[in-house]
């Protein structure tokens, strides 16, 4: 974790650094460090609608738990996972973080990062434009999701199969 | 391959095998859309997406663009969307309200929303051609019959044909008892369908909706791991599952569990899973819910309503709803080999929000193209269309608790586990593709 000393202040850099380093780590496929990065109460969001304000009682493509993230990922080695034989394979294009809010005071921060989500398997690939919000609290000296929200640029185009995370 | 003929199509189904082509073949799916999506009773959408007069929803009916539009009488009608002399689609939005008449954007024919032509531009330039005399005057072409029923829109593209009762018959039960659990006896859609694409033939997705031997197979992978995760946790007595528990879990039910619960066909296609109980009935309370029923409808009435826990409910040609959680799919064709899956949920008026909270939990956790259920269905039917394609057997196969000389013009009720609702189906097609085709009587004569 980027935040060395409980006393030093979350800079700027902090905060980008958290972002580049989540998509690394779903890149690379280090789904055990990956769901170290949430609070136990955090929640992934990735609405249907374009500026979907009702997570709860509407559809959303995800709006997931610590429980449903942690089936989600240890499903994906799974030895009878069959829509991952082959594996997919993902692939993060960030653009430089927007730092929305530092708050040291409350230890609250919200990133927002446009990027671009490629996934693949067999002769497929896949591109999706994104915008990742994350909403990151200060617990001791490291930074946790408290809720990441994912829209998809054409959320409301039909899509086939998203098996990784964008 | 030329089928021009009912028997042509007769031969693609026997009792307990159907042929690879009623899947892959472009000449079949052409005649689908031509035939069966015209003679039957096809799902539109839900009068609770047009509440107000000049409200809009366009959708396709089989491979037909239709306007599904509530008119300044209040009644719904539905239209094809096209204009009556260039062919523009009038609509291109998923909905909208377009007032008191729809105006083509081309060059403004305009028409009022029960399709009748309105008004024409410069019209003098038609005088003395006698244009009044072409189907391109009367307008915007209507649909052969609409009815609503409950909420739910259904067309008939053929201007003659079986009656809306006739072909639902009992089946309707399955539609009332999901109204009926609104304490209003209403049901209003909540929010944006699932759209979910599929690269395989509709009839995969229709078939496997009562196919009960799959869950503990396929879906292992979610369902199976989400159980171990939970044991693995070791929660003290108590602990509230966590949704996914609720929601997921059920489908590693064993075959037992699947074989008791039933099937039952009703004719002319349609059938359900969960006769006795379902992967639905083990739900938690919600309170308030059954003070809310028990006041609308009696005690009795209340318990019986929600005793009933149907699974999956076939209408044949395309859909499937679920009662207990207000979900319908509508698995609309978009070639022989791709399919476009909706998945719509709806409100229950007057019941408590946490209703609609799970409807719209199950939704994305099963069916949603990010859903971790839905990705091993699609991973099975994708497969399957490949697998089709092999010369290796031409044949596919429904037998599972067959018996000779099944009926299904009368209403039965099975063993789960039965494919008999399969047989149904293509019962059913065989019904329906061939219904306004001609015999081969050299043929007949012959046999």
């Amino acid at each position: 974790m980027s935040v060395a000393t409980t006393d030093r202040a979350v800079t700027r850099d902090d905060l980008v650094d958290f972002v580049y380093d989540e998509v690394r780590m779903l890149d690379e496929g280090r789904w055990d460090d990956w769901l170290k990065l949430w609070l136990p109460d955090g929640m992934y969001w990735m609405p249907l609608d374009y500026k979907q304000t009702d997570p709860i009682h509407e559809t959303s493509l995800m709006w997931e738990d610590q429980f449903m993230l942690r089936l989600r990922v240890e499903r994906l080695n799974g030895a009878r996972t069959f829509s991952q034989k082959p594996k997919s394979r993902c692939h993060h294009v960030i653009q430089r973080p927007y730092v929305d809010r530092i708050d040291n005071a409350a230890g609250e921060y919200v990133v927002v990062t446009q990027m671009h989500y490629v996934e693949t398997r067999l002769d497929d690939q896949m591109l999706l434009a994104l915008t990742a919000r994350h909403d990151l609290v200060r617990e001791g000296d490291a930074l946790r999701i408290r809720q990441k929200r994912v829209d998809i640029l054409n959320c409301d185009a039909a899509f086939g199969n998203i098996q990784l995370l964008p | 391959m030329g089928l021009s003929t009912r028997q042509d199509i007769e031969a693609l189904v026997t009792p307990f095998q159907v042929h690879r082509d009623v899947y892959t073949s472009a000449e079949v799916y052409r005649l689908e859309m031509k035939h069966l999506f015209a003679n039957t009773w096809v799902f539109v959408g839900h009068d609770s997406q047009v509440p107000n007069k000049g409200d809009y929803y366009t959708t396709q009916v089989g491979d037909q663009p239709v306007i599904m539009v509530r008119h300044s009488d209040g009644e719904v009608k539905v239209l094809y969307n096209r204009c009556p002399h260039k062919g523009t689609k009038i609509a291109i939005d998923r909905t909208g309200n377009t007032g008191k008449f729809f105006r083509c954007p081309y060059h403004a024919w305009s028409f009022k929303t029960d399709g009748c032509l309105l008004a024409i531009p410069l019209k003098k330039g038609y005088d003395g051609t006698g244009l009044s005399e072409t189907e391109s005057a009367k307008g915007m072409k209507a649909v052969g019959a609409v009815e609503v029923y409950r909420g739910f829109v259904f067309a008939r593209l053929a201007p003659e044909g079986i009656g809306f009762a006739e072909f639902f018959g009992d089946s309707l039960s399955s539609i009332d008892n999901m109204v009926d659990r609104s304490p209003a006896g209403r049901l209003e859609v909540a929010g944006q369908p699932l759209r979910y694409m599929h690269r395989c033939n509709w009839k995969m997705l229709v078939e496997n909706q009562t196919d009960t031997c799959h869950p503990m197979v396929a879906h292992e992978s979610s369902a199976g791991t989400a159980v171990r995760i939970w044991e693995e946790m070791d929660a003290p007595e108590g602990t509230p599952k966590p949704a996914a528990m609720q929601i997921i879990a059920p489908f590693m039910s064993p075959y037992e569990f699947f074989e008791e619960m039933g099937i039952r066909t009703w004719p002319n296609g349609h059938g359900h899973t969960g006769v006795h109980h379902s992967i639905h009935s083990a739900y938690s309370e919600i309170p308030g819910y059954m003070d809310a029923m028990t006041a609308a409808y009696g005690e009795e009435r209340a318990t019986a309503i929600l005793g009933e826990n149907r699974h999956n409910t076939v209408y044949f040609p395309n859909i499937m709803i679920k009662g207990p959680i207000q979900q319908l799919r509508n698995f609309i064709p978009l070639g022989p080999d791709k399919t476009l899956v909706e998945s719509w949920i709806y409100r229950l008026v007057d019941a408590p929000d946490e209703l609609v909270a799970r409807t719209a939990m199950y939704n994305r956790m099963i069916n949603a193209p990010t859903s971790i259920v839905g990705h091993d269905d699609l991973e099975m039917y994708e497969r399957a269309q490949e697998g089709l394609m092999s010369d290796g057997l031409e044949w596919v196969n429904v037998q599972r608790l067959y018996r000779e000389g099944e009926d299904f013009d009368t209403t039965a009720e099975e063993n789960g586990t039965t494919e008999r609702q399969m047989r149904n189906q293509f019962h059913a097609w065989v019904k329906f593709m061939t219904a306004s085709m001609p015999r081969d009587a050299a043929r007949e004569a012959a046999e």
